[in-house]
């Protein structure tokens, strides 16, 4: 295991490795839970330990249009927000991966208003999912560290060049107090190299960046841009497996456990995959064909290894931390549905609904979501609609 | 502050053009004077950064582009906010790697700096960012049809605020940007207007000599949403400040000086009649709003005397 | 330019960027005019008022500061005869 054992809460843990990345340009609104990150790179910038522009601006959208245009200069840039800021930024997530600003958000997950809370759902890393932003998922801190070191390599990547966002649970990870491995300054320099543009503003080269198409141009620049998405799934296999490599910690697009041989299994994002697991273990004690498939990787979503993955399934629960009002499912229920609608060999499917605005997941909700699963095997029926749990009636 | 030395004949002008034609800005748009003559003052390397609008629509539709000089389009309300973050990456790669820092215009329509981009506008003059913020200001969100904006004249008819039965035009006033401007303690900020062309090159040189984020608000004529032949747009913008209500004048370092003196105003009428937006106000029944218009004006103008008498 | 025309998603420019500048010359503006100005040089003081208000600009320079009209973008607005101190310019039917 590369690196010193020390002790961050996750914001903290992310903006130590935005300062070991070397930024350029860091422009950032402050919103709960996403605070700490800004400050803590205020104040490394205050204190000469990173040389890095601060611009304190004076909203997320401004924050998100000036990351673009630090961007297109060939700068490293970063930037971090959460829920509604993430909101208030959405026109401008399209136009950065439209123009291939390769911009690294981290996104402390948090639920969307009304009425207002700032505590844990997936709403914003959902939000985003058409956006064109890759997107990877932290389950505790030592991933929200590594993934954002990853996540510069990957976006400034020439085979890439989109910008990336790395989500961290809201409070349950932003604010948590872990221990994680750090790299050594040295040791972030030689996995990351610095940043080399394709097209930077160049006055001796000028570009027109941002143009109007018509109908004769607009389909093209999509498509083109939907290849840059797909394609970039490998090098971030690629990034991965020389990361987990470098470090001694084992990266990949999603996380299983007793995937194997087990019948039915529970597909899950975020922290709250370390109690599905936890259950897991316990069920498997009892002699419970139980499994847990989490993904880090979320955009590009990873659906050939998916498929492969619950060929001999015969029940998957998918937990989503947020809904989509009128949908036939939330929002990883869906992504899941349609990945392995055409498969011959595919698991019944059902959706349950947790842990909105930072209600906790406990380990008797996993029980019983991993027991109704037993039921779905069993008697082939799935429930008509989502469950919701942990609600009070 | 690099030395600024004034023009005084159109001939000292730089022949040299980073603006080409082939555009699609209406025959008798004046804001392309603005363009020109900002890349002729202000010197290389330079790079531009426009909101949406009629400048950025009609000089880059792809792949055409009219831009000889970098060129960046973020989205409609955030001109100011990419400018700062590529005036924020520029000023850090100069001192981490020794690249030059270009200096930045930024071009805004009315809309996408008195109303949607004014938040942008106000967050990068208080940052203090390096750049010359230019507002071509047609008075009305012109690219999308001609609606209203708060750039509007009092009494002007829009497609939102038309001249109707009941309510003959807009009846809110124009908001003061340069005003807006200062109350951010930048240093400089100007009035320009495409009928004083050397005034206006004198105003371009002198922003471009100054460090931090100044400010230029820059009357231009538009037929098509002015209702007024193409042919008269530089003939209507002087009369925009003979009748006094569009004055020149000029913001440094806490004094204000008014560039041209209109000691005998020509009549609004003159002004109003040859634009199909202001005709309604030339019937008896708005004289009241042609009256309030006219008393505007003149306090407006008394304000700026009283500043400009207050800086001597 | 004609490089980047009719292209398919394999070969543009990724973002969508135009990387060649002024390619907006290859679309002349000069087939919008219904009137068209004619100069005449013996009257022309080069005062270079039309040259300044051009909005294309389609008014060429010289240097003598004589100037000229490129009509393959002028839109024949008519500016540069309003504003002409002289009338050294007048606006004709195209096709006169």
């Amino acid at each position: 295991m590369r690196g010193r054992l020390i002790g961050l809460n996750g914001d903290t843990a992310v903006a130590y490795a935005v300062k070991q990345a070397d930024v350029d340009v860091i422009a950032a609104y402050p919103i709960t839970p996403q605070t700490i990150i800004v400050e803590k790179l205020s104040e490394f910038v205050n204190n000469g330990e990173l040389n890095a522009a601060f611009v304190p601006v004076e909203s997320e959208h401004s924050a998100l249009s000036a990351s673009v245009g630090a961007a297109l200069t060939g700068a490293r840039v970063f930037t971090a927000t959460a829920s509604q800021g993430l909101a208030l930024m959405y026109e401008i997530l399209w136009i950065a991966s439209s123009l291939r600003a390769t911009v690294v958000m981290a996104l402390g997950n948090r639920a969307f208003s009304a009425p207002i809370n700032i505590h844990c759902s997936h709403d914003d890393a959902y939000a985003a999912r058409d956006t064109g932003w890759i997107e990877f998922f932290a389950e505790n801190v030592q991933e929200a560290y590594d993934l954002t070191l990853q996540a510069f390599r990957v976006s400034e990547d020439k085979e890439v060049l989109l910008p990336s966002i790395v989500n961290l649970d809201g409070f349950i990870l932003t604010h948590s107090l872990e221990g994680l491995y750090v790299l050594d300054d040295k040791d972030v320099r030689e996995f990351l190299p610095p940043k080399e543009p394709v097209y930077p503003i160049d006055p001796e080269h000028p570009i027109t960046y941002g143009p109007l198409d018509l109908y004769d141009y607009y389909i093209e620049h999509k498509r083109q841009q939907a290849e840059a998405m797909r394609s970039s799934y490998s090098t971030i296999l690629k990034v991965f497996e020389e990361y987990s490599e470098f470090t001694g910690r084992k990266y990949e697009p999603i996380k299983t456990y007793g995937m194997e041989d087990a019948e039915v299994a529970i597909a899950i994002l975020g922290s709250s995959a370390g109690t599905a697991r936890y259950v897991a273990r316990k069920l498997r004690k009892e002699g419970k064909k139980v499994g847990v498939i989490s993904f880090t990787l979320y955009r590009p979503f990873p659906a050939s290894k998916l498929r492969k993955l619950t060929r001999g399934l015969k029940a998957l629960a998918v937990m989503d931390r947020s809904y989509s009002f009128g949908s036939p499912g939330a929002q990883l229920f869906m992504d899941i549905a349609a990945t392995l609608f055409n498969e011959k060999e595919r698991p019944l499917l059902f959706n349950i609904i947790y842990g909105l605005g930072g209600r906790d997941l406990k380990p008797e909700h996993v029980e019983y979501v991993f027991d109704k699963a037993f039921e779905v095997a069993e008697t082939g029926e799935t429930p008509e609609s989502e469950i919701w749990i942990g609600v009070r009636e | 502050m690099s030395q600024f030395k004034p023009i005084k004949s159109l001939k000292e002008i730089p022949v040299k053009e980073q603006f080409a034609p082939g555009h699609r800005l209406c025959a008798g748009c004046t804001i392309p004077q603005v363009v020109r003559l900002a890349l002729k003052a202000v010197p290389d390397p330079k790079i531009v950064v426009n909101a949406t609008g009629c400048l950025e629509v009609a000089t880059t539709i792809f792949p055409y582009t009219s831009w000889k000089i970098p060129w960046v389009h973020n989205a409609f309300e955030n001109a100011a906010a990419t400018a700062g973050g590529i005036e924020a990456a520029f000023r850090i790669l100069e001192k981490k790697r020794g690249i030059k820092k270009p200096k930045i215009i930024v071009f805004g329509g009315d809309g996408g700096t008195f109303d949607i981009g004014l938040q942008a506008l106000s967050g990068a003059l208080e940052r203090g960012h390096d750049l010359i913020y230019i507002c071509y200001d047609n008075e009305a969100y012109m690219n999308t049809g001609i609606q209203r904006s708060s750039a509007t004249p009092k009494g002007a008819a829009t497609t939102t605020s038309p001249a109707g039965r009941v309510i003959p035009g807009k009846q809110e006033r124009k908001k003061d940007l340069i005003g807006i401007a200062i109350a951010h303690g930048i240093s400089y900020a100007a009035t320009m207007n495409p009928a004083y062309p050397t005034d206006m090159y004198n105003k371009l040189l002198k922003a471009a000599s100054k460090k931090g984020p100044v400010v230029l608000h820059y009357f231009t004529v538009c037929p098509t949403g002015w209702r007024s032949d193409p042919s008269q747009s530089i003939e209507i913008a002087r009369l925009a400040v003979q009748t006094r209500i569009f004055p020149l004048y000029e913001y440094e370092d806490g004094k204000y000086k008014i560039n041209i003196l209109v000691k005998k105003p020509k009549p609004i009428e003159d002004y109003f009649k040859l634009q199909g937006r202001f005709r309604h106000l030339l019937e008896p029944e708005n004289k009241w709003l042609l009256e309030e218009i006219k008393k505007d004006i003149e306090e407006n103008w008394q304000r700026l005397l009283k500043l400009a008498e207050i800086s001597t | 330019m004609s490089s980047l025309k009719g292209k398919g998603w394999k070969e543009l420019p990724i973002g969508a960027v135009i990387p060649i500048p002024a390619t907006s010359m290859e679309y002349k503006t000069g087939n919008w005019r219904a009137l068209k100005p004619v100069l005449d040089q013996n009257k022309c003081i080069k005062c270079l008022l039309c040259w300044v208000h051009c909005p294309e600009p389609a008014i060429i320079r010289h240097e003598d500061d004589s100037v000229s009209i490129d009509y393959d973008y002028c839109k024949g607005c008519g500016i540069c005869s309003n504003v002409c101190p002289v009338k050294a310019i007048t606006m004709v039917m195209e096709g006169e």
